[in-house]
């Protein structure tokens, strides 16, 4: 980004940081955030959601059974398309 | 044109492989490392200490290998490439239906689709985005048909002007660090609409970089990020009025 983010004020940093979070620069030392707590605020409760839903959600297993569900699908599948 | 056509005629896309895919590790495989059985899911990426042939066509990958008898009908292969990929199948399919029951069942579907369509996978794209994209069009093909109220792929990556979550510009009040719990994030992500919480789920959760996410979904790299970015705050409003009602602080 080679906007002055310093002089810009919050709606005009905010409506910029979808691209520059996404663009994935470090904007933690953004100027515009080191004179602004609640754009701060912001991006550290942004983060926060990111990490967390990465932590709670990122690990969940299917049940050890459904292999075999699916297995048994794919069988009925290929007897039905080749019939003895 | 419908979700489903949107879909699938755009089901070949050209991103390039994913950096993150899980890889098998460079152990030699047995004819029991390959049984029906799914094998323990691996996350290392492959080091091949082989030295390069000159000339010599260059040896695929193990992933490649499985990925190729597969496609060639190799039911062992088949198995393995489930177990390689049900994690990040599974929870795409249970974040975006919020049911155990459900999520088994469309991750049944989406494999079943795979075995279907597979000899059909080209290599134009990593494997990994090829089958999220069928895994997507389960889901939402699933969720219309429960006649949920479902925002369109077309109409989510259209910029929106009056659902638009709000910014931040009054005065700091809740911080969310350290505050979120899980099943408040649950509620908060299962009530965004379902085109802000597919590119959640497969950004923030499934770690998809917004390159592999526009292959996916068929839209820019700039709609993925902004797309993110209002889930990201609809989340934050969400869970803030949740925090106040919770009493937390």
């Amino acid at each position: 980004m080679t906007a002055d983010t310093k002089s810009m004020s919050c709606e005009e940093f905010q409506s910029q940081l979808a691209e520059l979070i996404g663009s994935g620069v470090d904007v933690s030392n953004d100027p515009h955030l080191k004179s602004c707590p609640l754009c701060r605020e912001l991006l550290n409760d942004l983060q926060t959601i990111a990490d967390a839903a990465h932590e709670f959600f990122a690990n969940q297993q299917p049940a050890n059974e459904l292999w075999k569900k699916i297995e048994l699908a794919i069988k009925d599948e290929e007897s039905i398309a080749k019939p003895k | 044109m419908t979700q489903h056509s949107y879909l699938i005629s755009t089901l070949i896309d050209t991103v390039d492989k994913r950096k993150r895919m899980p890889r098998p590790k460079s152990q030699k495989q047995t004819p029991e490392a390959l049984s029906t059985a799914p094998v323990p899911e691996v996350e290392s990426a492959v080091q091949l200490s082989e030295p390069a042939v000159a000339l010599a066509p260059p040896p695929l990958s193990p992933e490649a290998e499985i990925l190729a008898r597969a496609q060639a009908g190799d039911h062992n292969a088949f198995s393995h490439l489930y177990s390689l990929h049900k994690r990040r199948i599974y929870s795409l399919c249970l974040r975006m239906v919020s049911n155990v029951a459900e999520a088994e069942d469309l991750t049944q579907e989406a494999f079943l689709q795979l075995h279907r369509k597979i000899a059909t996978f080209r290599g134009d794209s990593a494997f990994s985005t090829w089958l999220h994209r069928l895994s997507i069009n389960v889901v939402l093909m699933h969720l219309r048909k429960k006649g949920l109220p479902l925002m369109s792929l077309d109409e989510a990556m259209e910029p929106s002007y009056d659902d638009g979550p709000g910014r931040s510009f009054g005065a700091p009040d809740l911080s969310l660090t350290g505050s979120i719990d899980r099943l408040a994030l649950e509620r908060a992500v299962a009530a965004l609409p379902a085109g802000y919480r597919l590119i959640f789920v497969l950004h923030d959760v499934e770690g998809f970089e917004h390159n592999e996410i526009a292959a996916m979904l068929d839209c820019s790299v700039g709609n993925s990020k902004s797309q993110l970015h209002k889930a990201r705050l609809k989340l934050r409003d969400a869970l803030r009025i949740s925090l106040r009602k919770g009493g937390k602080r």
